[in-house]
């Protein structure tokens, strides 16, 4: 379902730079979404709606909700109430798997490469449909077996698209940083998803990797994908998002073309008024120290077991 | 001459033993016994621990109330009638007889018609001998009858009361062990299948101190839990510390404690043999009646200590810098250590006070009924179901969790779970929770993603 | 001190019925825990209960052998289903909990006095391996030398073996597919392979169901290979000794479980006898006042348990495992 790009783009123009604003051609629409642990609401978006064939950037301090909203909308996690929909269609209670099978899929922050598998595994494993995948013909190759060899293709072109054909045979645990997030991002195209959604592409890659990383990113959305991002790195943000939601605090706080999100006074408030055009020495301790503290009950919650 | 039925009902009490029935036992527990066809004992009181008690009712052909045969002599032998005779007594005026076994086995109960009042007979082909199969003792009531008419057994309410104690009573032991395993899970992941292990320690320890030095059980115990946190304390020094610093995985370090617990077992049994001992104090007891409740000596003091010792624990860890320095710990390693805490000591800390607590786990079971090499091992399972009942890593939930298990292996009975397999209701009550609520009663939902 | 003894108990061990049991087994084990990462620690529950699925069709109901062992199978299946639902969708450690509770469970209920009418006490069934005797196409035992087997031992070496080498095929193929891969991937982490559209709870109900079959063909193949269905045969000791074959040959691999059952009873035997000889006669190797013929037994218990740790600590790939591609060391 390919969208001229500039038509998309233009589309944008013309959305209104209030939070949860309507889109003209919605990929994604939810709204009323909640979702509390303990006391803490982390996540409490009334409404959100992701345009069609542009790259999207999901901003916003540490403990924003940004990840655990990317888990809710992919059926990683469950709200404790809400609904939204892609393609029109009800995601509420439908189970990850076939959310990806829908076509969104997901990437993770911390990236999840199998890395007992080699590289070529790891991408075969991606494909959709696979008969091998069933049962009751696993056990007879002759069944499976062309399958296989039409995924292999296409996995070895997207390895060599992602500059990693060099390392197929390699165990992907001896990738670096970099390269796993380059064979996570190459694995979710193997399912050939309508929208991509990347946790924080950018954490923890080298900065050489950083701009051919960039160009892949746009890559996808220029071969007809929806992309939403989480990211940290503002001129990543600056740099190749078509459009930018800020979150704080659970909430969508503000959003609008990258340009004027950063110039808006709300964003400047919420996120950036601590940190943008500002000394490191220069910043707010106070707001620093809240921030590590939202931080820390994440991380306490998430290891509560 | 009207034909009277006489019936017996033998209620087999004993020991609290779980899951697996211990093998030949060595030594027996002291016998009373009353000579034969001597006069009626005013009472025979029931032995505690292993006993097999009869009681002899006149059924007067179904009508009326049946009363009690007193005079009557019934001996107990071993494995069949030409067994050895375990022992001998006389019925009292309540009709009963309360014989100390050796432990599991098959037994025979003989009754010496002779001795029968006059215008009493058996019913039936009249027979004098029955069979019973003693298996995993407290309380586990088995009815034989000679002749055909069933005979009411103990009433419900008794029934409850006795259940609800010896519940509480296992219940509380389960509960110490269950909260060293909880704390040494919930600092370090380790689920521990050597912790059984651990409580045979105890036991066993105490059974040296006791025996082997000569020290009234009360110093042996106190020594053996020492000994406990002192086994503790290098075990994780020698074995766990060193495979965390070699970043050995969870699954394998679970693994590595199956390996432990084979080795420890063996160990045990090696030095200590198959046989089941006991302590040489507080062996039988007989109970005393605190309103609807019988309750012996050791059973208070048992009870004392245990309650006393996990509320002193479990409010020491909400309130001291150490018990705040463990649940940071369980709750976040990483960000302990980096916050300046010396995780290592903390999870030394954890190690002592865990085994301690098992340690005396295992000292009172011992005083509670015998010594066996494998007698952690046959609770470890009750254990690990009080844990995950109550939450996986939680403090509280271990002790709610224990005490619901307990509960429910010996009250099963009374609501129909057959009695030879009590622990069986409260693993299918388990299975059965997880199910409604797979974190625990007390477990948070976990995050995912 | 014999050699020749040692050495003839340790191969007649190594090749004899009960490693074909801990193989089977441990095949079982190897699908759940090697491939697919599920803590399966009652392998002896799905082996009694196809066992006395077995066993009480024929000897208490009555009815025909063949239909006892699709009986046998079916509760194996049934089994692992209602594990399954419950627990697949928890963390590892809820299964575990929960296996190692139904497998004791149900041994206590098949050993249980009030059963004895169906299931036989804690003597169990005989008089159900009729059918399996009768096909015994030998007429006689073996003497090799260094093994010896008799006539009854002979054809449950056949009939074992072949169904080991079976199993071992199946799992051979079944995991070089992408179905293998599915499974291997959950190992590392369910997460991504559900985030790549995998619907990973009926992977894992597979894999579990898969693997309960081979336990259970492992309890049929123990109960007719000894003639007697006798419940604590089925003690959760039996589960961990499986996972120490398993172990010993290396999760993971597909002949793992059986080479490592294989040096399982070679080691037992062999050490057994050695000790067992030590210690005998009149002026035994070893003084009574150190170790008396009961101990003695203890031995290979004690080296097993040792073995398992250090096994675990050094070598957690097995013998012949690479270390790479192993389960074990992550999480």
């Amino acid at each position: 379902m390919a969208v001229e790009l500039s038509e998309a783009r233009a589309a944008l123009a013309n959305v209104s730079n209030e939070p949860g604003a309507a889109k003209p051609d919605p990929i994604v629409k939810g709204s009323n979404i909640t979702r509390t642990f303990g006391g803490l609401k982390a996540v409490d978006v009334e409404h959100i709606e992701i345009q069609r064939g542009v790259i999207t950037a999901l901003i916003g301090p540490n403990g924003a909700g940004k990840t655990t909203l990317f888990n809710l909308l992919t059926g990683f996690d469950e709200p404790d109430e809400g609904d939204w929909a892609f393609n029109g269609k009800s995601l509420a209670k439908v189970p990850a798997y076939k959310v990806a099978r829908r076509g969104m899929v997901r990437t993770f922050q911390l990236t999840k490469v199998l890395s007992k598998l080699t590289v070529i595994e790891n991408m075969r494993l991606g494909a959709t449909g696979q008969r091998g995948e069933k049962f009751f013909s696993a056990a007879f190759k002759s069944l499976w077996s062309s399958q296989e060899d039409a995924n292999t293709v296409r996995a070895d072109d997207l390895l060599a698209r992602f500059k990693l054909d060099a390392k197929r045979e390699d165990f992907a645990g001896s990738l670096s940083g970099g390269q796993r997030k380059l064979l996570e991002m190459a694995r979710a195209l193997m399912v050939d998803p309508e929208l991509i959604m990347l946790d924080e592409p950018m954490a923890g890659v080298n900065p050489a990797l950083k701009q051919s990383l960039l160009g892949h990113v746009k890559s996808l959305r220029d071969e007809g994908r929806t992309v939403l991002f989480v990211e940290h790195d503002m001129d990543m943000v600056r740099d190749i998002s078509d459009w930018v939601i800020v979150m704080a605090q659970g909430q969508i706080v503000a959003e609008g073309t990258p340009q004027s999100v950063m110039a808006d006074q709300r964003v400047i408030d919420a996120y950036l008024g601590a940190h943008h055009d500002t000394d490191i020495t220069e910043i707010d301790v106070a707001d620093l120290e809240a921030e590590a503290d939202a931080e820390l009950d994440a991380e306490a919650e998430e290891n509560k077991s | 001459m009207r034909l009277r039925l006489a019936a017996l009902l033998a209620a087999v009490a004993g020991v609290l033993m779980l899951l697996a029935p211990s093998p030949a036992l060595a030594q027996a527990t002291p016998t009373p016994t009353a000579p034969a066809g001597s006069a009626p004992a005013a009472d025979n009181p029931i032995v505690p621990g292993a006993n097999i008690t009869v009681t002899l009712l006149d059924l007067k052909g179904g009508e009326g109330k049946p009363s009690p045969v007193p005079g009557v002599s019934l001996t107990v032998l071993k494995d069949s009638r030409s067994g050895a005779e375990v022992g001998t007594q006389t019925t009292d005026s309540k009709g009963r007889v309360s014989i100390g076994i050796e432990g599991n086995g098959t037994y025979v109960v003989e009754l010496d018609p002779k001795t029968l009042p006059e215008g009493v007979e058996l019913s039936g082909s009249g027979e004098t001998v029955k069979t019973v199969q003693v298996k995993l003792a407290s309380s586990n009531f088995v009815q034989f009858q000679i002749g055909a008419v069933v005979v009411e057994e103990a009433s419900l309410g008794s029934k409850i009361v006795d259940g609800t104690r010896s519940g509480i009573i296992a219940g509380l032991l389960i509960a110490l062990a269950a909260l060293g395993l909880s704390l040494i899970f919930g600092t370090t992941g380790l689920t521990n299948f050597a912790h059984g292990e651990l409580i045979t320690f105890g036991a066993i320890a105490t059974y040296v101190f006791n025996r082997g030095f000569g020290l009234p059980v009360v110093v042996a115990g106190v020594l053996a839990v020492l000994a406990s946190a002192a086994f503790g304390f290098l075990q994780d020094r020698g074995l766990w510390r060193p495979l965390r610093n070699r970043g050995t995985g969870l699954i394998a370090m679970m693994i590595v404690s199956i390996g432990l617990a084979l080795f420890m077992r063996s160990i045990y049994q090696y030095g200590f043999g198959g046989s089941t001992r006991t302590l040489s104090q507080y062996v039988v007891q007989g109970r005393d009646s605190y309103g609807p409740i019988d309750l012996s000596h050791k059973e208070i003091a048992i009870v004392l200590v245990s309650v006393v010792t996990l509320l002193v624990t479990c409010i020491a860890l909400m309130r001291t810098r150490l018990g705040k320095a463990m649940r940071a710990v369980s709750d976040n390693p990483a960000l302990s250590a980096s916050s300046g805490m010396r995780v290592d000591g903390v999870i030394s800390a954890v190690w002592v006070l865990g085994t301690a607590l098992t340690g005396l786990a295992g000292v009172l079971l011992a005083v509670q009924q015998q010594v066996n090499f494998q007698m952690g091992f046959n609770l470890l399972l009750l254990v690990f179901a009080g844990v995950t009942l109550g939450g996986l890593g939680t403090i509280w939930g271990a002790l709610i969790g224990s005490l619901i298990i307990g509960l429910m292996v010996e009250l099963g009975p009374v609501f129909g779970v057959p009695a030879s397999i009590k622990e069986v209701g409260a693993l299918v009550v388990l299975i059965l929770i997880l199910l409604v609520r797979p974190q625990g009663i007390l477990g948070k939902a976990q995050r995912i993603g | 001190m014999d050699f020749g003894t040692i050495i003839d108990a340790a191969f007649s061990a190594a090749l004899g019925p009960q490693a074909i049991v801990f193989a089977l087994a441990a095949i079982g084990l190897n699908v759940h825990f090697g491939y697919t990462g599920l803590l399966n620690f009652g392998q002896a529950g799905f082996m009694s209960i196809a066992a006395f699925g077995l066993a009480v069709t024929v000897v208490t109901w009555d009815m025909p052998f063949w239909l006892g062992i699709v009986v046998g199978m079916i509760a194996a299946v049934v089994l692992a289903l209602v594990l399954g639902i419950p627990t697949l969708r928890l963390r590892a450690d809820y299964l575990a909990i929960v296996t190692i509770a139904t497998s004791e469970i149900l041994r206590l209920i098949f050993g249980a006095v009030e059963f004895k009418d169906t299931f036989g006490g804690s003597n169990g069934l005989n008089g159900f391996a009729g059918t399996y005797q009768r096909l015994n196409p030998y007429g006689d035992g073996v003497d090799l030398g260094i093994v010896s087997f008799s006539r009854n031992d002979l054809w449950s070496i056949t009939v074992g073996w072949t169904l080991v080498a079976i199993s071992s095929l199946l799992v051979f193929a079944l995991m070089r597919s992408p179905w293998g891969r599915v499974l291997k991937s959950i190992r590392e982490d369910e997460d991504a392979v559900r985030s790549l559209g995998k619907n990973v709870f009926a992977y894992k109900m597979q894999a579990l169901v898969l693997g309960g079959v081979f336990g259970g063909i492992a309890g049929i193949f123990h109960i007719l290979k000894q003639g007697s269905a006798v419940p604590t045969d089925f003690n959760t000791t039996f589960t961990f000794y499986a996972y120490a074959a398993l172990l010993i040959g290396g999760a993971a691999r597909v002949l793992g479980p059986v080479v490592g059952s294989m040096i399982f009873w070679f080691l037992i035997a062999g050490i057994g006898s050695f000790f067992s000889q030590a210690t005998s006669g009149a002026d035994p190797l070893l003084p009574e006042w150190l170790m008396t013929n009961t101990q003695a037994s203890l031995i290979r218990f004690i080296l097993l348990g040792l073995g398992l740790m250090l096994l675990m600590i050094f070598r957690p790939q097995g013998i012949f495992g690479d270390r790479r591609e192993i389960a074990i060391d992550g999480r």
